[in-house]
């Protein structure tokens, strides 16, 4: 598959993209559907935590492939895919009589099923190579896979299959979807749960056999749970989770076909491989909200917050034993009150001062501003009311609350803060004898 | 009440084992109408498993269950099911009103699609929990309360007339407390029979009329007047059940099976 003869003098990065060359848009159909079935199958998988599952049945796939061939001495799709099939389906009754019926654990079920299928297929498979029959040639690619080698029927079986599951996946969303999420409730409606679970197994075995050829029986798990496991990172929602999950399935075969095209040595499935498992670690990095840059974003944010907060509340109290509120402060006397490096307490200073909070003098020092000494005043409160609430509800030592309340006053929100108030009868003082700055709407009490 | 009609709930001689041990014997109630009853006992008591046994989860040993005078196999529908919070994983990509959606799946043919009706239905039935503002919420965002109240929500949305409902107070807040406290009152109201698992007895009085003191038997089963005493709940919570204990574990090891 080398685009060199073609008339356009294309180099062959973009050759593939004019799709051609008939074996290069076989292949990528191919590994497309496979893709796109065992993204959307996957997410069931996934969800009922039965992703181990998958990859036990694509192991236990290969002695039915290497017994189908020594039955009937053809590589025939059909009968290649009817064999792994079956074997799968032994296996998974295996490991569901085995956790059923023995004091073994499902998860050590599965172990004993992949291991003992797998060596018995490669038992099989180093017999046929060993027994002379020359049709036997490529068999052992089922291991890991060889796209490159898929023919007409090959692909034809694969896309009937594909279209098969897509379909059922489409019409039992609704039946799946309460399967996965709550059997026994599922059972308690009166749904046919022992069918749908059944439905779902053979559709995962199916998806698992398909993708033998190209992918091989090692590595097709992946390619079942990675898109799933990706797409969750991207949504909250099951439908659109199995879309994008397909989509990111059919986007890893695209991958792994490109590559194998650009250089011939390259395998596809493994490139596959790989390539879902790129995706799967841009959607762990930067997935909105579960990513985990946007949580370090977050967390930064909340950082960058509490220093702020504790530097309105430092230059608060200094104004509190002023006198004055807005009583200057130096570096030195803030970096006394507070454990911050001299670095990370300029740079916290300007950003006060960009709000107006602050404001620098002449010589260096620091000042609130009308609006900063409100903030420093509603910290400061929040601050003495939890120390107070700890002490009177709580009966904890007054030497042992500051700590606390530190951390707390950054995320009392108002409704906290009114039913402290309620709890505390609007107290004046905290349990250090300080006055608790008014609240914003706090009409005084009455002496 | 009406004596010609059936109960809506009659277990007769009911035995349930897990791998030959039985952990329910020979329970025999009836439930009647527009009844709000406590099933109450200590941890391991069987309480759950009474109920799975009534919605046919778990298989019987013996006995047998009917609904409004039929076998429970063919009218399963008729009963609505709360299961324990914790039985499920909340981070399900789903949203609230897509679980109580889930609720109309009985009646929703099998591989057809929710209708307008069922939509309304589920949106009504978070309404009633007082949830509808969080319709559009991922569960896992909900807090515990949040969450059962989605729970009980799925349950009204079944438009039935019996509940059995597993713990619905465990680890809830104090507003959902009232508010599951009101919805049963309320089913009460409309003649519904409600069965609840419940863990606080002092609060039995006060929220049921009947309560069911289970302890791997049935140790009474009555008003909560008459039944709710403290000879009932000593029997039930105090004696260590020697024998009936020893039994249970003698037959799991020889691996006999409880009468099958």
């Amino acid at each position: 598959m080398n685009g060199a003869g073609a008339a356009a003098a294309l180099p062959p990065w973009l050759d593939f993209f004019t799709f051609r060359e008939p074996n290069v848009r076989l292949i990528l159909a191919g590994c497309v559907l496979l893709g796109v079935s065992a993204g959307a199958i996957g997410c069931f998988a996934l969800l009922r935590k039965r992703a181990l599952l998958g990859d036990a049945l694509a192991h236990a796939a290969l002695p039915g492939v290497c017994a189908a061939f020594m039955l009937t001495g053809t590589k025939d799709p059909v009968i290649i895919l009817a064999g792994a099939v079956a074997s799968c389906w032994t296996g998974a009754i295996a490991i569901d009589l085995i956790s059923r019926y023995t004091r073994v654990k499902e998860e050590s079920a599965l172990g004993m099923v992949l291991s003992v299928f797998f060596g018995a297929g490669i038992l099989l498979l180093t017999y046929i190579q060993h027994s002379g029959n020359a049709a036997q040639a490529g068999l052992d690619k089922f291991l890991f896979g060889q796209a490159s080698a898929m023919l007409d029927r090959d692909v034809g079986t694969l896309a009937i299959a594909a279209a098969l599951m897509l379909a059922a996946v489409a019409l039992a969303y609704k039946e799946f979807k309460v399967v996965s999420f709550d059997p026994q409730f599922a059972r308690s409606i009166g749904l046919p749960t022992r069918s749908i679970e059944t439905a779902l197994a053979t559709l995962t075995v199916l998806a698992v056999a398909i993708g033998l050829q190209a992918v091989g029986v090692v590595l097709m798990a992946a390619m079942l749970v990675t898109p799933a496991a990706s797409a969750r990172y991207w949504t909250d929602h099951l439908g659109r989770m199995v879309l994008l999950s397909g989509a990111f399935g059919a986007l890893s075969g695209a991958i792994g076909t490109y590559v194998s095209y650009l250089g011939p040595r390259m395998p596809t499935g493994p490139w596959m491989v790989v390539a879902a498992t790129l995706v799967f670690t841009a959607s762990l990095l930067f997935a909105p909200g579960r990513g985990l840059v946007a949580r370090v974003l977050l967390m930064r944010r909340l950082r960058r917050k509490t220093a702020e907060e504790n530097i309105l509340r430092t230059l608060y109290l200094n104004g509190e034993r002023a006198g004055a509120m807005d009583a200057p402060c130096s570096m030195t006397r803030l970096m006394q009150y507070r454990a911050m490096n001299a670095w990370a307490l300029e740079r916290t200073l300007a950003r006060l001062k960009g709000r107006g909070l602050v404001r620098e003098g002449e010589d260096g020092t620091f000042a609130l501003t009308g609006a900063g000494v409100e903030r420093g005043a509603r910290l400061t409160r929040l601050h003495r009311l939890w120390e107070l609430y700890l002490t009177r509800k709580l009966e904890i030592a007054p030497d042992h609350v500051h700590d606390d309340a530190e951390e707390i006053e950054h995320i009392i929100t108002p409704e906290l803060e009114a039913r402290l108030v309620a709890a505390l009868n609007d107290p004046a003082e905290d349990p250090h004898a300080q006055r608790i700055p008014p609240g914003p709407g706090a009409g005084n009490v009455v002496v | 009440m009406d004596d010609t009609r059936p109960a809506p709930i009659e277990v007769h001689d009911l035995t349930v084992a897990y791998r030959h041990r039985p952990v329910l014997w020979d329970v025999d109630v009836t439930f009647p109408e527009g009844n709000l009853i406590a099933v109450c006992g200590p941890n391991g008591a069987g309480k759950s498993t009474l109920i799975k046994a009534i919605l046919g989860l778990v298989p019987l040993a013996s006995g047998r269950v009917s609904i409004f005078g039929k076998p429970a196999g063919e009218v399963r529908k008729l009963v609505a099911y709360v299961p324990q919070r914790e039985s499920v994983d909340w981070d399900f990509p789903t949203t609230a009103l897509d679980v109580v959606l889930m609720g109309r799946y009985g009646h929703i043919p099998l591989f057809g699609r929710p209708r307008a009706r069922d939509w309304e239905i589920a949106r009504h039935s978070l309404d009633k929990v007082g949830m509808l503002e969080f319709a559009d919420r991922q569960i896992s965002q909900l807090s515990g309360g949040q969450q059962q109240r989605v729970f009980l929500a799925r349950a009204l949305a079944q438009q039935t007339r019996v509940y059995l409902m597993d713990e619905p107070f465990a680890g809830v807040d104090a507003a959902t407390e009232k508010a599951i406290v009101a919805l049963l009152r309320d089913l009460r109201e409309q003649g519904c029979t409600v069965a609840v698992v419940h863990h606080d007895l002092q609060s039995v009085p006060e929220y049921f009329d009947s309560v069911m003191l289970l302890n791997l038997r049935m140790v009474a089963f009555g008003p909560v007047e008459s039944t709710f005493t403290t000879e009932n709940l000593n029997k039930t919570y105090g004696g260590r059940l020697n024998l009936l204990t020893e039994v249970g574990e003698k037959l799991r090891r020889r691996q006999w099976s409880a009468r099958r």
